[in-house]
Order: structure tokens, then C-alpha cells, then sequence
């Protein structure tokens, strides 16, 4: 963030740092490397100050304030990180922890489905001292086949509700019930098909206890290995929103927004959070083809299915001439793929009788 | 775009037009949910109440085929209005008043017996995008999958130069392109007018430049565009080499393409899988797909951005530039001797006058929009703001054409097609992942109850849908999203081929199908034989 050198200042755990009016207290601790710990912070959508975790001390204020909802204000004396807060914060993680049917779940439910157990395990919280009554309705009814709702897991952060309704605009996630029986569901408590729900995987990627889960990772969480990521774009429409590709082995086991993606900012669609196992589809064409004398199409090798496409356009340029050879060069893939084709007819034949899908 | 994907979530007034947005790119579409958040007005003009018409402020509901006319009444109303930006006319436009005296002879009340909207509303539009600080058109192809696709634009461009809505933050004339690189294939070259970087091949200068480049002659004359090829093939086109494309079902008039290609000496298709184009093939190459290549693509806002391979290929499949080299070499043509994806890439950036300030490593992190001209240039998120590249926006003198087929006694129903959310395109990819038949197990014809009704069909029941070219069988879905007199269907089911019906004409300029206008006749049937599964063969051509 630039920084205006005459611009206010407060003092975070004794050091005096600058910040830009409107900032939040979380946002300076973070900038300035001073993590807070939250769970119900995700820093695309409006803080919220539920979980009551990132509390901070101001001097002056009596009790402890939730940094995600402070603004910074010049002069103030901040503290981070004491006795107390960390003892808060333990206490908190305790009876969070105590409401859930697990803390540990497969790293594949989602992009931030380990915040939970992260922070159980820094601080210590797995204590069971408050076990009890657990909170949350799972919906094992719902049959569709892309998003978990295992609210048994649901600690009430409202992330899937704010991400839906923030990010998306789609408001298909709503809250009923107060308190401990406060409760996730959509319109008439009905399922996500019957709701506004476009199925883009937002919430399942912004849930901190993988309560709200990726169902098509996870049925690949048998695959062994390392969970691999990496950096690449969707292939569908045109927006060209950046994603992390999960691979185990030589398995693509699922897909995860990129957060920094340029075009799509964390954002996704179902196609592009849940439509990727046409790659590793028994469909693919794994071998070169070749028609045969009998006019059947058998698979070659890449050998004499080159020799074949070679000598049969050679044959018709020969006969024909070169404008009767027209090539069509792909929207969907690569650019060097349209770039050679493109080559192709123009360094190779010397005409200009290329196009791509564009015009339909 | 003229202006990038960030920008949506700045205008004071929105204008959507043609573009099913929440369907078809509904990453956007959350940034102009987020701009109405902050306040922003939304405009909508489509024939059907998709999704955006049901969120927007105003929402104009023309018939397929009449934006020329809905368009002309906006310049008129705004002109009229004396809300036209004069300063920005004078320093950057050309032949403003000739416009501004062209459309005064088209009123709303003209307007509303073409598109049959309400003359206040094209008032109401007209005067809101005029007033707007900051107003963005957005569009897809419902405006230019007509035979006056080239009009359509023109039209909204004339808009825009007569407001003074380009060049800034939230303005704009914005294409929301429709493939991952259909952006990029066209950068590239791969059309039959421009080398790469649009540089025209009817320039000598251009000539001479790839001459040099690939040491051969190459022609000054433009190729023939697609459409063309495949009515000449047969004849004078005697070989195709298709990449990636299902051509016979994403084509309009099916039937014609199938014959097309059939007619062929020689055609070789490389693809991910055995489509109906490729069954047709003489030679079938099987390429890579997404997440086993790598390479870069360009987005809808002119951003490079890398490709990655994250697992091998499925068997012997191998990426398309390997292929096109090989096959190029085996012809014995120079110059593809390639050891990767990166020296094609880098070749195109020395070539390309868009993409000649970067290269392989540097679009590492998709940090550019085209153009770059020159290394150390940063790129150019927003086009336009000191100026228009060919010196002035040159106002269009557009007047209003009907579709190449209009509704009558014989077929009295307007056919309209577009995508759906949970599929893509000819669903080779979509249709085979777990789960999205859930969402969308069928295609279905949407049409309104009243129709429903009045044409003795049943909701959920099977319909015989006929054009000047074909027939087809389709279910039946009662809804509201379609107006009466117009019916909607995706082309995405190879069993249900809605592209045997169309292909009436074809924009004059660029060859563009009209996908988006097919009169046709819709009657009761009976359910096919064999459920759902089956492509009913008994109805090719009518």
C-alpha cells in the first residue's frame, strides 16, 4: 500500500506505524506483520466481527474491540498479543471446537477448510473441556453432487452466507435460528438445486471447517500422493479466471480459485470450479487414427498417422493447388496453437485460407 | 473490451445488451452485480428475461433481431435531448453531424413497431446511459450473430462516441468474448485478413515484413473466412485441417456442414475426443487438453496469461503447436523446427505488433494487456484514453435490416439459441464431468405458458420444432423467460442438433451466422422411439 509520508500514525504493540484512513486495525496488524488470528474474516467481503477472535486492546477503551471492524484512528495504542487475548482466544477455539463433530477434515474439502484446525492446533484448543451439545443440522438429503452440507462442522462465521451474497450477488445462502441453534440453509430450508444457487463453489472455498465441501475433491481424497497445485487458467469462456490445479500424482484430484487471479479475483463458476474431469476421461482419444481401406477410422501410430495427413493434403495441394487446402485453427486452444496454424497455410503455402471458430 | 474486467464495477449506468451475462460469463457478471450494490443503474435489452433482466433497473424487451432499431431511437432520443458530449465529439469523432442529422428521422414510436418496445422506455434508456458520469455497454453475441451483426456494433459504438463514454475508467464499448481464446486465436493471426497483431495482409508493407520473416512469398490477397470454405468445399476447397473445433454440431445448418466436410478429398481434425467432426476425418490427431499443456491464452480484456501443465497426457496425446510442427514438417515446409511451446510463443511476440513488448517469461504472471508495442511498455488496460488509434471514432450512418428469414404463415415462431450456465458449447468437455447432467440432464425448449397452451403442447411434453431447413424433436419447458412468439434452445445436445434449423443468412462484412434469429414452426409430437439418447433421424430435412 503507498504510503503518504505525512500520512496518520498509531502504535501497534509499542511501534509506531502509518496507515491509510479507513483501514482496519486487522489490515494494519496484517500489513505491518502482526497476523491476527480470525475465522470469520476473508478479505474480499465487509468484516463482519463474528468470531470475536481477533480482538485486539486499545488504550482507553475498556474491553477488548474485533480489529476487522476498528477503524485505525491516529494516536491510538494498540495492542495485539497479551496474556489475556491469547488466553480469550484459546477459551473461544475451546467451545468453537467443542460444537463441531471434527476439527480435522481432508484438506481437499476447500481453499480455507484447514483455518479451523490451523488455529486449534497453535493455540492448543483441543481440550474437549466444554464437549457437549454439538450445534448444526447436517443435510445428508441433499443429493447434489458438487457441494458437502455437513453443518454438523458449521461454527456460524457466516463466510458461505456474506461470500453468496458480497461476491456472488446470487443471496442464495441465508441464516435461520439465534444462537446456538443458529443454523445455515437456503430459501425453505429446501435443497441447493431448488435455491438460487448457481453452484460456483464460493462458499465451499471461503468455509474455515470444511463444513461447506468440494464433494468432487473429496471423492478423490483415496488418491495418494501429496496434494500438488498449480497455476493456470480456466478453459471455458472468455473472462479467463486464474486456478490452481490440485493434482496427486498424475491425478487431477480437483480445483481451487486463484485468490490474486487477475480477471476473477477468487471468483468461479460451476464449469470452471467443477467441470474438469473431461481430461482424464476414458473418452479421451489416447492414440492417432487412421481410415482404413474398409472406411473405418483405426487408431495408427503417430508415425504413419502423420505420413497419411501429410501425403493426403500434399496430394490435394498437388492436384488442386494451395487454395484448396483451408485451414480452421481453434478458440479453444493455446495461442501458439492458432499462431502455427496460422503458419501453416500462410509460410507453408503461401496463402491466406485460415480462419478460426469466431464467426459461429 | 475496450476497457478491462475491473472497470465493471465502476459505471453509473450499465447497458447490456445481447449478452445472457450471468450465464455465459458469470465471473463478470458478479462485477456488475457488485457496481449495482454501490448504486449503479442497470439497462438490459434482450428478447428473453434472463437473468439480467430480472436484476435490472430497466429492462427492454425487443424482438430478436430489431437492436439496429432500438439503437437508432437511443441516438435520436439523445440528440434530441441535447445530450450529446459536444467537446468530445469535436476533439475525437468524425462525422458527427451527419449522424446527428441521420437519426432524427428515427423516433421511439418508429422504433417500438420494429422492436415492439414501449416508445417510453427507449426514452427512458436513451436519457439514463446520456446522463451517465460513467456508461459502459456491455454486449455478446445477440448483437453480432445477426446478418447485421457489423450494424449492431456500430450502432453501440455511435453511442458511445456521441457521450463521450469511452476511454475512461467505467466506460466503454465492451465484447465479452465467448471462448478461453477466441481473443487470442484471432491475435494470433489466425483469420483469413490479418497476420498476427492484426497487421492486414493486403498491406505490402506487411507483405514484404513476413516475407522477410519466413523466407517465401507470401499473398496479398485475404483469404475466404469459414463460412465460405465449407460452401466451396467439394468444389474448390478440396482438403481441411481442423484444430479443436466440432465444427458439424457448433455450425450453423447442420446438414449443410456435415455435407460440407463429408465432401471433402481430405479432411484431418486433431481434438481431445472422437467429436462428430472427427468421425468424419480421414486423419485424427489427439491433442492435449487443459491442465496437461502448456502455453499462454488471451482473455476477453486482451490479458496473456499462462497456461500450465499439471499431469502428463492421456496416452499418446501430444499439444497442438508439436502436431502443427510435425505435420508442417512432414509437407516439407520451413521453419517449424520448435522445442517448445515458449519459442512459438516468443516467435509471435517478434512477429505480433500487440504483443512485441513481451515475451514467454514475462507474461509469467498475466500481468499484461494488449497492446504492448514496446519492451518496458506496461500495457494498456484501457484502450482509447488519448485517442483512437486510427485518429477519430468515425460516427456510422446504420440503418435498420430485417433478418435474412422473418416469421410467416409457414413458419411463424422466432427460433432464438444461446448457452446455459452448467454447459458449454457442444458439451465434448461439460458433458463429460461428473455431476452437470444434475444441473442440465437434457436440452429443453422454452416457451411461454400462453404459447404453450395456444400450440396444444404440454409442459415437459416433446415438440416438433421445423425450419426452412430442418426439423427436430425437442421437449417442452413452460417458463416466462420467453416472450410470447419467441422459443429459446442451447445448440449444446448432440441429440437434440437445434443447428440443423438454422443458418438463414450471414452477416455481409465478417460472415457471422445470424445463430440468434430462425423462424420456425412448432408443433405437439409424439416422445422418439428410443427415449431420450437418440438423434431422431427421421427428420433431416424438410
Amino acid at each position: 500500500m503507498p504510503q503518504d509520508p505525512n500520512g496518520p500514525t498509531l502504535f501497534l504493540d509499542g511501534q509506531e506505524v502509518r496507515f491509510e484512513t479507513g483501514e482496519t486495525l486487522f489490515q494494519v496488524a496484517e500489513r505491518y506483520g502482526k497476523p491476527i488470528p480470525t475465522l470469520c474474516y476473508d478479505d474480499r467481503l465487509e468484516p463482519f466481527g463474528g468470531c470475536r477472535l481477533c480482538i485486539v486492546e486499545v488504550e482507553g477503551i475498556r474491553n477488548p474491540v474485533a480489529s476487522c471492524t476498528t477503524k485505525a484512528e491516529p494516536g491510538m495504542r494498540v495492542t495485539t498479543k497479551n496474556g489475556t487475548l491469547e488466553m480469550h482466544r484459546r477459551v473461544l477455539l475451546e467451545m468453537v471446537a467443542s460444537e463441531n463433530r471434527e476439527v480435522d477434515v481432508d484438506p481437499l474439502s476447500g481453499y480455507a477448510s484447514q483455518e479451523l484446525a490451523t488455529l486449534v492446533d497453535r493455540y492448543d484448543a483441543r481440550t474437549g473441556r466444554f464437549q457437549g451439545h454439538r450445534s448444526g443440522t447436517s443435510r445428508p438429503d441433499d443429493p447434489n453432487p458438487f457441494i458437502l452440507r455437513d453443518y454438523e462442522n458449521c461454527i456460524s462465521c457466516y463466510r458461505c452466507v456474506r461470500v453468496c451474497a458480497e461476491q456472488e450477488g446470487d443471496y442464495a445462502i441465508s441464516v435461520k435460528n439465534r444462537g446456538f441453534e443458529t443454523q445455515i440453509t437456503v430459501e425453505f430450508d429446501g435443497l441447493l438445486k431448488e435455491s438460487a444457487c448457481t453452484f460456483c463453489g464460493q462458499c465451499v472455498q471461503t468455509c474455515p471447517t470444511g463444513a461447506l465441501a468440494d464433494l468432487k475433491a473429496l471423492a478423490r481424497k483415496e488418491v495418494p500422493g501429496d496434494t500438488k497445485k498449480t497455476r493456470t487458467i480456466c478453459p471455458y469462456c472468455g473472462v479467463g479466471c486464474a486456478v490452481d490445479m490440485l493434482t496427486r500424482g498424475d491425478t487431477i484430484v480437483g480445483i481451487q480459485p486463484a485468490m490474486d487471479g487477475p480477471a476473477n479475483e477468487g471468483a468461479l463458476c460451476v464449469k470452471g470450479q467443477f467441470a474438469f474431469d473431461f481430461i482424464q476421461h476414458r473418452d479421451r482419444l489416447t492414440t492417432p487414427f487412421v481410415r482404413d481401406e474398409g472406411g473405418r477410422l483405426r487408431p495408427a501410430s503417430w508415425d504413419e498417422a502423420l505420413d497419411r495427413a501429410a501425403e493426403g493434403l500434399k496430394a490435394v495441394v498437388e492436384e488442386h493447388g494451395a487454395h484448396a487446402l483451408y485451414a480452421v485453427a481453434s478458440g479453444r486452444a493455446p495461442n501458439e496453437a492458432a499462431f502455427l496454424m496460422q503458419k501453416f497455410v500462410r509460410a507453408g503455402l503461401g496463402t491466406n485460407y485460415i480462419d478460426n471458430c469466431s464467426r459461429a | 473490451m475496450s476497457n478491462p474486467l475491473r472497470d465493471m464495477e465502476k459505471p453509473d449506468v450499465i447497458f447490456c445488451i445481447g449478452t445472457n451475462m450471468t450465464e455465459a460469463h458469470p465471473v463478470a457478471a458478479t462485477r456488475i452485480k457488485k457496481a449495482m450494490a454501490r448504486g449503479a443503474k442497470l439497462i438490459v435489452a434482450d428478447p428473453r428475461v434472463i437473468g439480467l433482466a430480472e436484476m435490472s433497473d430497466l429492462y427492454l424487451q425487443l424482438r430478436v433481431g430489431s437492436d439496429a432499431a432500438l439503437l437508432l431511437a437511443m441516438a435520436h432520443v439523445i440528440a434530441r435531448e441535447g445530450l450529446v458530449d459536444r467537446a468530445f465529439m469535436e476533439d475525437r469523432t468524425a462525422d458527427g453531424e451527419t449522424f446527428l442529422e441521420h437519426v432524427r428521422d428515427f423516433t421511439p414510436e418508429w422504433a417500438s413497431t420494429i422492436t415492439g418496445v414501449d416508445p417510453a422506455l427507449i426514452e427512458e434508456a436513451a436519457l439514463l446511459y446520456a446522463r451517465a458520469e460513467r456508461g459502459a455497454i456491455y454486449y455478446t453475441l445477440g448483437i453480432t450473430e445477426h446478418i447485421c451483426g457489423v450494424d449492431n456494433v456500430q450502432s453501440l459504438c455511435n453511442l458511445a462516441l456521441m457521450t463521450g463514454n469511452v476511454g475512461r475508467e467505467g466506460t466503454g464499448i465492451n465484447p465479452m468474448r465467448g471462448q478461453n481464446n477466441i481473443q487470442g486465436a484471432g491475435d494470433c493471426g489466425a483469420i483469413p485478413n490479418n497476420y498476427p497483431g492484426f497487421q492486414p495482409v493486403t498491406d505490402p508493407a506487411n507483405q514484404a515484413k513476413f516475407e522477410k520473416a519466413w523466407g517465401r512469398k507470401v499473398e496479398l490477397e485475404k483469404g475466404i473466412t469459414k463460412v465460405r470454405a465449407l460452401e466451396a468445399a467439394g468444389d474448390t476447397i478440396r482438403a481441411m485441417f481442423i484444430d479443436g473445433e466440432n465444427t458439424v454440431v457448433t455450425d450453423p445448418d447442420r446438414e449443410h456442414c456435415e455435407k460440407a466436410l463429408e465432401s471433402l478429398d481430405f479432411l484431418v481434425v486433431a481434438d481431445l475426443f472422437m467429436t462428430e467432426t472427427a468421425e468424419l476425418a480421414d486423419v485424427v490427431f489427439p491433442a492435449t487438453a487443459w491442465g496437461e499443456t502448456d502455453g499462454t491464452q488471451t482473455n476477453t480484456e486482451r490479458r496473456i496469461q499462462r497456461l500450465r501443465a499439471a499431469v502428463p497426457p492421456q496416452g499418446e496425446a501430444k499439444p497442438d503447436w508439436w502436431i502443427i510442427s510435425e505435420l508442417a514438417k512432414r509437407m516439407g515446409f520451413q521453419g517449424f523446427d520448435y522445442q517448445g511451446p515458449h519459442q512459438v510463443f516468443n516467435e509471435l511476440c517478434e512477429l505480433s505488433v500487440t504483443y512485441q513488448g513481451v515475451n514467454w517469461d514475462k507474461v509469467e504472471d498475466g500481468a499484461y494487456q494488449w497492446p504492448i508495442p514496446f519492451d518496458g511498455h506496461p500495457g494498456t488496460p484501457r484502450l482509447h484514453e488519448d485517442g483512437f488509434i486510427n485518429g477519430r471514432g468515425i460516427f456510422k450512418l446504420i440503418q435498420y435490416r430485417d433478418p435474412a428469414e422473418v416469421v410467416d404463415d409457414d413458419y411463424p415462431v422466432w427460433l432464438t439459441t444461446g448457452r446455459r450456465l452448467a454447459s458449454y458449447h457442444s458439451r465434448t468437455q461439460t458433458g463429460r464431468s461428473e455431476g452437470i447432467d444434475y444441473l442440465l440432464p437434457h436440452e429443453t425448449l422454452e416457451v411461454h405458458p400462453d404459447d404453450v397452451d395456444g400450440w396444444g403442447l404440454r409442459d415437459g411434453g416433446w415438440a416438433r420444432m421445423s425450419s426452412r431447413r430442418g426439423s427436430i424433436l425437442i421437449r417442452v419447458e413452460s417458463t416466462r423467460r420467453s416472450p410470447r412468439g419467441t422459443v429459446f434452445a442451447s445448440f449444446a445436445f448432440n441429440d437434440t442438433p437445434v443447428n440443423l434449423l438454422t443458418g438463414g443468412g450471414y452477416d455481409p462484412t465478417t460472415d457471422t451466422a445470424e445463430l440468434k434469429v430462425c423462424p420456425v414452426r412448432v408443433e405437439p409430437a409424439e416422445a422418439p422411439e428410443r427415449g431420450s439418447g437418440e438423434r431422431p433421424q427421421e427428420v433431416a430435412a424438410d
